[in-house]
């Protein structure tokens, strides 16, 4: 399990980094953490004849919240972005997913926006960034465009990205005023790539009744969708909602795969249960936001 | 007296080398060694039609490129079929590299040395291999329907087939008041150490000889196995086990091709050669274990008591059988646990597939053997309306019975007699430390809160300490240091602490100054090897004896130069003293330089040594049935295997929804008789334990219809990390000493992993209230039997007994 021949590149800046990028075209790759890619090249699935490393472009190295969403740069590791509190406060979907990739020392390496790049149906970021309606912006030499996610994601391990285009940043979205989110997932082992997982967001209205409900799936669909569960629920208030009904009302959205680790039967179950904890408990964290106003009146942001 | 350490928790040494990354691995030896890769082949059953290596030819850094065709006398004819048995019917090995078909995905078939492993693997990348591919025979049903041959001359796939019965079990079982039939299943898996296999070789052309190091548990083995396929003498080759990154058997099992393969081009191109094995090399050649389909047939009266046990059953060996028969034969001898079986009748056949060949595991055919037998035990339990352990309980050799005979041979060819144990005692510690008479409030409270719990039990009975021998070396060196060299090798299990342990208590010096070299051909050239949970109890006693001819020389000289009785002589603490009289004495530094007639003073004790005279000044200096040095050699060489036993009960609780399996509490009492050292003996069940989570809950072998397997990485292969197994292993032990080893042990190596998949099948039985018949299992099998279950399809079990008296 040793990679074939390559050229590794290592430029320091995102000039000279979408330089060597064109230069090179189709035969480059770019290698971020490395935690999909060096397995993949081990084991010679991927045989690039370059390799441009962004681990010495620091200016990618950033995570930038604010009111509306959270920026993620090309370099920011999962663990980076994961102990961002401003991130923890602008989206609190990014926390909760990510505490649930991998183990700390893989998340001490890959990168956020490197997981979405990879576009694998099990990461967990897909999700959240479909769900949120989020976007990446790419750029090449010539230009920069910015893709939502629901354009993004072509197909497993399959993703809108040219040769020569490097992904500088994910944006996340926050959502609405008395909005919460919850990440719910089963994997077979702790920090295993899930065998089904919900990605939920509940908005309420102001006396606490239920405005949007929606959820996003990993490893049940080849590409993140976005399936809205708001009819089932729609105008109840959060605790006396039917979730179950909102779950089940998604269940056809959905036409899971068989792998090692599961029959599709069971991740179809799983699908169901998993939406309706998951969408309960972003609806509780949505009616503790409805209350944030008053309780955090005076403090800190 | 110095305190005894035998007993003691005594801190492992190697710890601190080891966990400082001070280990020397076979990978961290060799530096500038060039590097072996192999091609594989990619079928599991083809003719080899044509090789063609043109274009990996103009690779830079290319040195050697070998098939079967370059191989040269011994080294052409197959690999040895190391236990042979008369129940072998079709013995078939590989050969070192494949000849003309290859039998399984793995099977290494063209070598290639380059400069370095990058460059190996790129030109193993253009050799180009072509194919006719033949039908594969994958799992133990397809290999017994047979359909298909893995071999295209054994018929049936049978490579053996045995029966053993004591009495008759099968009137016994028509005569029996009750009647059972049971149909098991047992998957696949494998040891996976963290480091895999691995060999260099440096061939010494001034010499001619060969020093080879191998990540092996049986260095003495390995080297007779080169030396026989090199055709080199003996002596002409050193082999060393560096440090082992975990061997669990997989290593025991030589020689394998690489380990013949890697030498043999070493001496050829004259270059230090060296073979690390990669983690997807270990999947697909590497050998596996456990899967078996098993039938149970089982008469017993109103209390449960068996009164005859009929036991057939399907053993997948793999594609070849070097290492023979001794994993079925384990499973049909120790399946008898700690029971009497009234008649029993054993019949297996060891089937080929094309997969990767199966030789011992930790436990060793023997967690198959207790799942048939206490899936037994719960189904007598449940048709009874019983209590699970009352049942075991009614079945329970006394220990008043020991020794007791089972009339069965083992499978080190001995009568199947249990030494010494006291089961009831046993099961009375585990019930105490589980609560299991609590237990049953606990299930009904936790199924009024919407839970589903429960609890499983497993016994088992394990002959360790398998012989023929182990020998031990020590000597005392003039510094007073103590050094010594047993041949079995060690995996870090903590021999250099146990040893040392045994050998500080019977020479009286300091722990910290006696130092332990194991696998080393060079200091102790006989030995067998680590396996079958026979370290402590074959080369503890071995150095133990050892250390004891040491003593008794020692005293003998110490009392010629003191003018004493050696009978009124001990050692304490490195000092040889006058009983009652610690002034009057000298070190044991001192008896070393007397011990040898060559007094060169070259260091101080030499020169202290000076003041005492030894020996009769009309005599030769070395007497005639002496040897000159403060040193010994002995061998332990036992009449059998001593038995351990041991009792587990886990609790589990499984999600109503998700049917995720969770472990509550994991309870083990054993008896390994006289512990040497408790901490050791604990860690080597918390290990056994993750082992037996592992194949309870996680591992299988994910084969394709086609031979191919799919989870060949630490991806899909789910090793249990250290969050799927219990944060506590609550501990009891038991120690009944074994009557056959002067320091009365018994082995303890694999008593954690053996019980594991039959507790937790009884505990998930439990907890769901319907039969588990195979494992593992996991979460999607296990919503899969809900749905069976809830369709009638397969029987509901009782999980309360009735109370007694209304049956
Ligand atoms: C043991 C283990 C467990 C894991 N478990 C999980 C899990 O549970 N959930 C999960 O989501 N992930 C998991 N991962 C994957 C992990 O999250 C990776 O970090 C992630 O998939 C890729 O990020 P990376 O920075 O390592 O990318 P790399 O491995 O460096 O690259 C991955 C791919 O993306 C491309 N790429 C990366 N960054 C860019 C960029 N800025 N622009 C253009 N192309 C780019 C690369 O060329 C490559 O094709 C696991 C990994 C391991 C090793």
């Amino acid at each position: 399990m040793k990679p074939a021949p390559f050229t590794l590149h290592s430029p320091s800046t995102l000039d000279e980094t979408l330089e060597v990028l064109e230069e090179l075209g189709d035969d480059a790759k770019v290698l971020a953490g490395g935690q999909s890619l060096i397995p993949m090249l081990n084991m010679r699935l991927a045989a690039p004849a370059h390799l441009v490393d962004v681990n010495g472009v620091r200016e990618l190295a950033t995570v930038s919240a604010s009111a509306s969403g959270v920026r993620v740069g090309a370099l920011a590791r999962h663990t980076q972005v994961l102990r961002d509190a401003g991130a923890a406060a602008a989206v609190p979907l990014l926390p909760q997913a990510l505490s649930l990739v991998a183990h700390p020392v893989v998340r001490n390496r890959g990168t956020t926006v490197g997981s979405l790049v990879h576009a694998d149906p099990s990461g967990e970021m897909t999700a959240v960034l479909a769900l949120l309606g989020g976007s990446l912006e790419l750029r090449s030499r010539t230009r920069t465009r910015t893709v939502g996610a629901d354009a993004f994601f072509l197909g497993p391990l399959e993703a809108d990205l040219q040769p020569g285009e490097l992904a500088v940043s994910a944006t996340f979205p926050a959502l609405p005023p008395r909005s919460g989110t919850a990440f719910r997932e089963v994997a077979r082992r702790h920090g295993d790539y899930a065998v089904c997982g919900v990605a939920a967001a509940v908005t309420l209205d102001a006396a606490g009744r239920v405005e949007r409900a929606a959820v996003s799936y990993i490893s049940m669909t080849p590409t993140p969708v976005v399936v809205d569960a708001t009819d089932a629920v729609s105008g109840r208030l959060w605790d006396a909602a039917d979730w179950a009904a909102a779950a089940r009302s998604c269940g056809d959205a959905v036409d899971p795969e068989p792998d090692l680790h599961a029959s599709a039967a069971y991740r179809r179950h799983l699908g169901t249960v998993l939406t309706r904890q998951a969408l309960s408990e972003a609806a509780a964290h949505a009616r503790t936001a409805t209350d944030a106003p008053l309780e955090t009146a005076g403090g800190a942001a | 007296m110095t305190t005894r350490l035998f007993g003691a928790p005594v801190p492992r040494s190697e710890d601190a080398r080891l966990l400082t990354g001070g280990g020397r691995y076979l990978d961290d030896l060799g530096h500038d060694a060039a590097a072996v890769a192999f091609v594989r082949s990619p079928h599991a059953h083809a003719r080899i039609v044509d090789v063609d290596v043109t274009d990996a030819l103009d690779v830079e850094g290319l040195l050697a490129v070998y098939t079967y065709e370059d191989l040269e006398g011994a080294l052409a004819e197959p690999l040895p079929l190391l236990i042979p048995h008369p129940s072998i019917v079709a013995g078939r090995t590989a050969h070192a590299l494949a000849s003309g078909v290859v039998h399984h995905v793995g099977e290494p078939v063209v070598m290639v040395v380059a400069s370095d492993r990058y460059v190996a693997e790129d030109v193993c990348d253009r050799i180009r291999v072509e194919y006719d591919v033949l039908p594969a025979v994958v799992g133990v049903r397809n290999a017994r329907d047979a359909t298909h041959l893995a071999h295209a001359d054994v018929p049936g796939n049978v490579a053996a087939h045995l029966v053993q019965e004591v009495g008759d079990a099968r009137a016994a079982i028509d005569a029996a008041p009750h009647v059972l039939e049971l149909e098991l299943d047992i998957e696949r898996s494998a040891c996976t150490p963290l480091e895999g296999r691995g060999v260099y070789a440096r061939w010494d052309a001034d010499e001619s000889r060969l020093r080879l190091w191998s990540s092996t548990q049986t260095t003495t083995g390995v080297r007779a196995a080169v030396a026989a396929k090199l055709e080199l003498p003996l002596s002409a080759v050193d082999c060393t086990a560096p440090d082992v990154g975990g061997g669990f058997g997989v290593k025991i099992m030589h020689p394998w091709p690489e380990e013949v393969l890697v030498p043999w081009a070493a001496r050829r191109l004259d270059r230090e050669l060296k073979w690390t094995e990669d983690r997807r090399e270990h999947f697909v050649s590497s050998a596996h274990e456990r899967a078996q389909v098993q039938q149970v047939r089982v008469g017993f009266d109103d209390a449960g008591r068996l009164l005859g046990l009929d036991v057939r059953f399907w053993h997948d060996n793999g594609a070849y059988l070097p290492y023979g028969v001794i994993v079925p034969i384990i499973t049909s001898t120790q399946l008898l646990g700690p029971y009497k079986p009234g008649a029993y009748r054993v019949e297996f056949d060891s089937l080929y597939t094309n997969t990767v060949i199966v030789t011992p595991y930790r436990g060793a055919g023997r967690p198959q053997g207790v799942f048939a037998m206490e899936r037994t035990m719960d189904a007598i339990a449940d048709h009874l309306g019983r209590d699970r352990v009352a049942v075991r309980e009614a079945n329970f050799i006394g220990p008043d019975e020991m020794p007791y005979d089972q009339q069965m041979t083992f499978q080190d060819g001995r009568p199947l007699v249990y030494d010494s144990g006291d089961f009831p005692a046993t099961m009375a510690k585990l019930k105490d430390l589980v609560g299991w008479d609590e237990f049953a409030a606990y299930r009904e409270q936790a199924r009024a809160e919407g839970r589903r719990v429960g609890i499983g039990v497993a016994c088992y009975v394990e002959g360790t300490g398998v012989g023929p021998y182990e020998g031990g070396h020590v000597q005392v060196e003039t510094s007073g240091k103590v050094v010594v060299a047993t041949g079995l090798t060690t995996q870090g299990q903590g021999h250099e602490t146990v040893f040392a342990q045994i050998v500080a208590d019977e020479l009286g010096v300091p722990f910290e100054d006696v130092t332990v070299t194991t696998g080393d051909t060079r200091r102790m050239p006989y030995s067998v090897g680590t396996f079958a949970s026979r370290a402590a109890v074959m080369s503890g006693n071995a150095v133990g004896l050892a250390a004891r001819n040491v003593r008794t020389k020692a005293l003998r000289i110490a009392g010629d130069a003191l003018e004493a009785d050696p009978q009124d002589l001990e050692i304490v603490d490195g000092q040889v003293r006058v009983k009652g009289n610690p002034s009057v004495g000298l070190p044991l530094s001192t008896v070393a330089v007397l011990s040898n007639p060559l007094r060169y003073a070259f260091d101080k004790a030499s020169q202290a040594a000076t003041q005492f005279v030894v020996g009769d000044p009309d005599s030769p200096p070395v007497a005639e049935d002496d040897e000159p040095g403060l040193e010994g050699r002995d061998f332990y060489s036992p009449p059998q295997s001593t038995y351990a036993n041991g009792m587990h009960a886990v609790v589990v609780e499984t999600d109503p929804e998700t049917a995720e399996i969770r472990i509550l509490r994991y309870c083990v009492v054993h008896d390994c008789g006289n512990v040497v050292n408790p901490m050791i003996v604990e860690g080597q069940i918390h290990g056994g334990v993750a082992q037996g989570v592992g194949g309870a809950l996680y591992e299988r072998m994910a084969y394709d219809e086609d031979g191919q397997l799919l989870n060949a990485s630490f991806m899909d292969f789910l090793m249990p990390y250290a969050t799927e197994v219990p944060a506590t292993v609550e501990i009891d032990h038991l120690e009944t000493p074994s009557p056959l080893n002067p320091l009365g042990i018994k082995g303890a190596g694999e008593a954690g992993v053996i019980p594991g998949a039959a507790a937790f099948a009884s505990a998930i039985e439990d907890a769901e209230g319907f039969r588990i018949s195979a494992m593992p299992i996991s979460p999607s099998e296990l919503f899969a039997l809900r749905a069976r279950f809830a369709a009638g399809d397969i029987p509901a079990v009782r999980t309360a007994p009735r109370p007694e008296g209304t049956s």
